[in-house]
């Protein structure tokens, strides 16, 4: 049996729970706080559950959602305030634009519309930064779009997993 | 089939069109950068933020601190001896210097009151521990564990054992923030050991540093050492900042190209010392105050009469 729920996929799926799109965000903003120096590499939490809803649930993921989230990340990391806000809100909107279309596609070929997603984020922050007079990070900045995108095949198993449960278990329901 | 003019109401209220959210939204944190990077007035909000949020950064921080406990647990013995045996030949070593240095402070002391100078200002200071560097990619930032609970404010120098590391920049009630000098936007008065020639020391990319707006025949050579000339009123004058690596003199450019390297140990973890602030100088009112405070001047000026 097809275990990937996309919309060829035979699998119905439970409806989504409010608390636990917050939840994920929540946990993504923890993995984002923890203290790794210059590791270059690793991806952005908050930015990959942000697109990930936002394909997913683009009516139950607002603007206001990754307004507030980018704010505390820039008050957690120090950066200027407004940067992150700025890149999230972009990556929301164009992640909804996208969430019709890119749901008919295979895991890999999601992942491939995730990666320009998410190097634009990283782009908009490093205008944004540049502009206001700080310095290049490097290239190996980029690199963490790319491991976010290699991450799409797990996360989408991990947030997904809360609506395969059936509620109560029936053998003669598919669900 | 729309009439002009006219538009079936929707069947769903879903709020405003998401490209009118977007553009509320960005605009508002346009707004927000605005005033952040070029105002700087939203310090009081941050701070808010900050210290609600400090419980959850203290959470992020065990898995790391774990991780460390388990690699310190795992150091060989031998490894600290043979620490132990250098850390003992270097107290041995600077023990001749600090006994000297308070016959010289005394004789310094007495020297000043015999030609009628001001005291040297006493320096405070305060231990604290590099938590961790700040996830900031565009900044060389480091958070440290001393708030404004104990003291800190914003300005002041911090050094470790081989020289100047930075300056504290934004302070929250438990924890500060530390601008390394390897930032690009971090500035260093210093001074030439050799000819005593001031300038000011700039970050550069790669965790270096950069001598700026000296003449192509200024006299620097390789291998010179920079101390701060305490000109700013910050740090302290005489502590150690840098080394000139290489110095290029192309005939193109009126500048030369000074690459330093940091005295301290400017990206590695440990212990640093947060120096209190220094007294600011006594500025002449009358030259520098008039068109910024006008209120402040008069006052001034009604002291004087």
């Amino acid at each position: 049996m097809n275990i990937q729920p996309t919309h060829s996929s035979r699998r119905i799926l439970l409806p989504v729970r409010q608390w636990f799109i917050l939840f994920s965000l929540a946990v993504a903003f923890f993995l984002n706080l923890v203290p790794v120096g210059g590791t270059v590499g690793l991806p952005d939490w908050v930015a990959l559950v942000l697109a990930f809803w936002s394909v997913r649930e683009p009516l139950r993921l607002g603007m206001g959602t990754a307004f507030v989230i980018g704010l505390m990340m820039d008050v957690a990391v120090g950066s200027v305030l407004g940067q992150h806000p700025l890149a999230y809100l972009l990556l929301t909107y164009a992640a909804g634009g996208l969430s019709r279309r890119i749901l008919w596609f295979p895991l890999a070929q999601q992942a491939l519309h995730i990666l320009p997603l998410l190097l634009a984020t990283q782009l908009v922050m490093v205008v944004t930064r540049m502009l206001g007079g700080a310095d290049f990070p490097g290239w190996g900045y980029f690199l963490g779009s790319f491991s976010g995108a290699l991450l799409w095949f797990p996360l989408t198993f991990v947030l997904l997993l809360p609506q395969y449960q059936p509620v109560e278990k029936d053998e003669n329901r598919p669900i | 089939m729309p009439v002009v003019g006219h538009q079936p109401p929707p069947f769903f209220k879903r709020g405003p069109a998401p490209l009118t959210r977007l553009a509320f939204f960005v605009i508002l944190s346009l707004v927000l950068l605005v005033l952040d990077l070029k105002y700087r007035t939203l310090e009081l909000a941050r701070q808010g933020v900050a210290t609600v949020l400090y419980p959850l950064q203290r959470a992020a921080y065990t898995p790391v601190d774990l991780y460390e406990q388990l690699g310190g647990y795992f150091s060989s013995l031998t490894a600290v001896e043979r620490e132990n045996v250098l850390l003992k030949q270097k107290e041995l070593e600077s023990a001749k210097w600090l006994l000297r240095q308070q016959h010289l402070e005394l004789e310094n002391q007495r020297l000043r009151q015999l030609l009628d100078m001001k005291a040297k200002q006493p320096v405070t200071s305060t231990l604290a521990d590099i938590i961790h560097a700040a996830r900031d990619p565009f900044s060389r930032r480091v958070i440290v564990d001393k708030g404004s609970q104990h003291g800190i404010v914003a300005g002041q120098a911090v050094v470790d054992e081989a020289g100047v590391l930075g300056q504290v920049t934004r302070v929250y009630p438990l924890q500060s923030e530390v601008t390394l000098v390897t930032d690009k936007n971090q500035a260093v008065p210093v001074q030439i050991v050799r000819n005593g020639l001031r300038t000011a020391l700039f970050g550069a990319s790669g965790g270096q540093l950069e001598l700026r707006f000296l003449a192509a025949n200024a006299d620097v050579q390789p291998g010179d050492q920079l101390v701060t000339s305490g000109l700013d009123g910050v740090y302290l004058p005489g502590l150690p900042v840098a080394k000139v690596l290489r110095v290029d003199r192309d005939a193109a450019y009126s500048f030369a190209r000074i690459v330093c390297e940091p005295a301290a140990g400017v990206e590695k973890h440990g212990q640093v010392l947060l120096l209190g602030l220094r007294e600011a100088l006594q500025q002449q009112v009358e030259e520098t105050g008039t068109r910024d405070r006008p209120g402040k001047t008069k006052r001034g000026r009604k002291r004087d009469e």
